[in-house]
């Protein structure tokens, strides 16, 4: 029997790059193979050749043993192909059945169609109202209208690009449920991903990808999590090293019954946020995106001052209403999750980008004129530091690769030696080797006395990393919880919206 | 053969300084094709607008005084624009500026002493702030796009112009004429090269320039402008209010523009008439974007848009050549920078047939 999909040497080069470099591979029918590797290591591109939204340069694609070229993504569709983005493509203001239909090739009459949609819904588990409008429903609702549009079409090979980045543990598990029994009915699944652990769980194979080339394929059964990250990044992975028997100090950072209404159309606003950050902890927020982690992370930074002053302390004193600059003589540093626009301005030299937040601090200007030596030698000492690759203080912050910006940028912030770092996603996109270097930088960094919070979506981050553990669901936060205690299920469980007590005490 | 074009992975440097200078050649190319067609001397067109003042020295003079307050009013556009805020009103506030420094003037016109030719000049710089306040709050306050505003009170401004000189402010000696009296001694910028027509002006524009370029390089207020321009959520992160700078853009494009004004008044017309708006308020923004919203880049685009003036001046006795040519010529010149401007952000390739396209 032939493979379902075959690649032969795929190529392709984009300016200055080589997307992928003679990868061949095989999918078997049945088969939910793994597709896996850092960012950057080519396998989006891959994908998007197989779909047919890009074409390759070199090689050629095999579908049930006969070459094929598939010219665009309907030609994928007609051929069996269906695929589920990472970045879903849906209308907020319309409803389930409505978006469903504006992605079908052909038109179906909306009666018909919806029994259809029943139908794949009922077979797979998938519960989900086609009535419902989509701006109600919470990202895992809208990832099953992707796999329902996707399943209508009675694909032979699904691929997932991503799919779990958004999703609680629970969620999570729905999925894998789903996914199993496509595989058992016969379709194959490409399953992109870079945590290994749902790779172990769910994959019979996996093909790693480093660099654009082929580095291994293997069974993910046989391997650990460690061998397969290493082959991802293609050396040795650096565990975080923890000081043994830490002990937390004063109160520095706390926040009591902060409140901020939402910006924006689907802005989400704060609601009564409560925490306490002593010196030396580090303190995690979980939580699924678009669950008011922006907006805390702005109401944190300054850059959304609050009218009451008392709202957020430092060190005892109310810094709710100054803005950043006045927050960060108070001791206060933050980066958010955007690189490019919000950390650092991607036109501007790396010492202008020092300038940006170090100004008051370290001197970098005085009484209003900058100082460009000094901004160039503390630009110098980051990079130095943190082991930045540039081409030096005057490389402009956007010619970085975005693992070396963000090392910069959190660089740049803790050699400020700041009281409290909040940072929110601070590995988000980054390769393996610069988020340990990360990591170890915060938990350096809180070592030395300083209070740190951690915004991240990343659960696996914030265990690794965090002392301390709290979620935040539309707008709340949980109750905080020590790490080392946590219930997995339990966290699962307040990202979903599940808040108990929490729940109770709001509705009284 | 396709020819298709790329994204470079940084913009050019090296095109950022070229472009400008190829839209200026390319200008004087497709001018001459384009008069030549019409049935006029175009390349004789071009010869003259673009090098005759060049050759003719006593011309030089003549640049000068067209150039001082292109620049002066487009290096506060290169402020204001480099912070996103597009104040194109910037004629409004020029004639605004001259209105309240002959303001003072009248009231001083009997009057002597060093300290009035200064003050003229601060009430003229304040005036110019002044009008362009009103954009500025209204952006601020209501988020009233300041695009409308701005140019909606030049037209407001002229009318205020025409108010006074036709009514109030009429000179009892015009016998009629609509114009304000002379400014006295006091009030007339000094001529700085005897025999000619070159006035403190002049220098004062290259001295606006320069600090300018020193406030923009060296200063955090210059810093905060260039970021809340490139950047308006990191210029949130590293603390610079938003609002305060639409302020202080409008405040000082507005504040040039007056002060370029008043100079205007106390200089090459010595009183305000009817005629007093001549667009240098909107043509300086053809003079920012050709020096690249940079003060120094400014002061060269000013000269090349002035040579455009008095060669189209020369031009008009010479070959007939309407003066409205001279506008043309620096529309194709606006135009052609900001189309080559493409290139420094992307490439041209040329796709061979046979080859993938990518």
């Amino acid at each position: 029997m032939p493979a379902r999909l075959a690649l032969r040497g795929i190529t392709k080069r984009f300016p200055g790059v080589l997307a992928n470099d003679n990868v061949s591979f095989e999918v078997k029918p049945g088969e939910i193979h793994a597709l896996l590797g850092e960012n950057g290591a080519g396998k989006s591109t891959l994908v998007k050749m197989i779909y047919g939204i890009m074409q390759p340069d070199a090689g050629e694609i095999f579908w049930n043993g006969e070459r094929v070229t598939v010219a665009n993504p309907k030609a994928a569709r007609k051929l069996g192909v269906g695929m589920v983005f990472q970045h879903f493509s849906l209308f907020e203001a319309m409803t389930v059945l409505e978006n469903i239909a504006l992605g079908m090739d052909s038109k179906i009459p909306a009666r018909e169609l919806e029994s259809k949609i029943r139908d794949v819904m009922d077979q797979y588990g998938l519960k989900l109202d086609p009535q419902r409008i989509v701006a109600d429903l919470s990202v895992g609702e809208r990832q099953r209208i992707e796999i329902v549009r996707a399943l209508l079409l009675n694909p032979s090979l699904l691929i997932m690009d991503e799919p779990t980045s958004v999703l609680t543990p629970q969620e999570v598990d729905q999925l894998f449920v789903v996914l199993r029994q496509l595989a058992k009915e016969g379709c194959s699944i490409l399953y992109i991903s870079h945590k290994l652990h749902e790779i172990k769980a769910l994959c019979e194979t996996a093909t790693i990808l480093r660099g654009g080339r082929l580095v291994d394929t293997c069974d993910p059964r046989v391997e650990t999590s460690r061998s397969m990250a290493e082959k991802m990044i293609g050396g040795n992975l650096k565990t975080i090293q923890k000081p043994a028997g830490r002990a937390f100090g004063a109160e520095k950072l706390v926040v009591k019954r902060l409140s901020m209404a939402g910006s924006g159309h689907f802005g989400i606003p704060l609601r009564d946020i409560s925490l306490s950050v002593r010196a030396g902890e580090i303190f995690g927020i979980a939580g699924v995106a678009g669950n008011g982690q922006n907006a805390l992370l702005l109401a944190l930074s300054g850059e959304e001052p609050v009218s009451d002053a008392a709202a957020i302390t430092i060190d005892g004193q109310p810094v709710g209403d100054l803005n950043a600059k006045r927050r960060r003589l108070k001791g206060l540093a933050s980066v958010p999750e955007e690189r490019n626009g919000h950390a650092a301005v991607p036109d501007f030299t790396l010492s202008d980008n020092a300038v940006l937040t170090a100004r008051d601090r370290l001197g970098l200007a005085v009484r209003g004129l900058i100082r460009p030596g000094a901004a160039k030698k503390y630009a110098g000492d980051v990079i130095s530091t943190f082991a930045v690759k540039a081409t030096g203080s005057e490389a402009a912050a956007g010619s970085l690769s975005g693992g070396n910006l963000q090392k910069y940028i959190m660089g740049r912030e803790i050699l400020q030696k700041p009281t409290v770092l909040v940072v929110s996603q601070p590995t988000w996109g980054v390769d393996a080797g610069a988020a340990a270097a990360i990591h170890q930088a915060i938990v350096d960094l809180a070592a030395t006395g300083s209070a740190v919070v951690v915004i991240s979506q990343d659960l696996d981050e914030l265990l690794g990393l965090c002392d301390t553990l709290a979620v935040i669901n539309e707008g709340r936060l949980s109750k905080s919880m020590k790490v080392s205690e946590a219930d997995i299920d339990e966290i699962g469980l307040l990202m979903g919206g599940i808040h108990g007590e929490t729940e109770a005490a709001h509705a009284a | 053969m396709q020819l298709r074009l790329e994204k470079r992975s940084q913009p050019s440097q090296l095109l950022r300084v070229v472009t400008p200078i190829a839209a200026v050649l390319l200008t004087m190319v497709l001018g001459a094709i384009v008069f030549t067609l019409l049935g006029y001397d175009g390349v004789g067109a071009v010869r003259e607008i673009f090098i005759s003042p060049l050759v003719n020295s006593y011309k030089w003079q003549d640049l000068a005084v067209k150039a001082a307050p292109l620049i002066i009013i487009a290096v506060g556009l290169a402020i204001s624009y480099r912070a996103n805020v597009w104040n194109i009103g910037a004629e409004g506030q020029y004639i605004i500026g001259a209105v309240v420094g002959t303001g003072v003037g009248l009231a001083t016109n009997s009057m002597t002493g060093w300290w009035i030719m200064p003050l003229m000049m601060l009430a003229g710089a304040a005036g110019g702030a002044a009008y362009a306040a009103v954009p500025a709050f209204l952006r601020v306050r209501f988020r009233v796009n300041e695009i409308l505003t701005t140019l909606m009170l030049t037209y407001v401004s002229v009318y205020v112009l025409n108010y006074l000189v036709f009514g109030p402010w009429k000179s009892p000696t015009s016998m009629g004429q609509p114009q304000t009296v002379m400014f006295s001694a006091d009030q007339s910028l000094p001529y700085i090269i005897p025999g000619t027509i070159v006035q403190l002006n002049a220098p004062i524009a290259i001295v606006v320039a320069l600090v300018a370029w020193l406030v923009f390089s060296r200063f955090v207020f210059g810093f905060q402008i260039r970021v809340v321009g490139a950047a308006p959520h990191a210029a949130r992160y590293g603390g610079f209010s938003a609002d305060r700078t639409v302020w202080l853009a409008l405040l000082i494009s507005g504040g040039l523009a007056g002060f370029a004004g008043v100079l205007e008044a106390m200089g090459p017309f010595g009183r305000l008439v009817p005629q007093f708006p001549t667009n240098y308020g909107f043509t300086a923004i053809i003079v920012a974007f050709l020096g690249r919203l940079h003060p120094i880049g400014v002061i060269l685009a000013g000269l090349i848009v002035a040579l455009s003036f008095v060669g189209g001046e020369m031009a008009q006795i010479s070959i007939k050549l309407p003066f409205a040519a001279v506008g043309i010529f620096q529309a194709m010149m606006l135009f052609l920078l900001l189309a080559s401007d493409l290139l420094v952000r992307y490439r041209l390739r040329v796709v061979r047939p046979g080859e993938v396209p990518a």
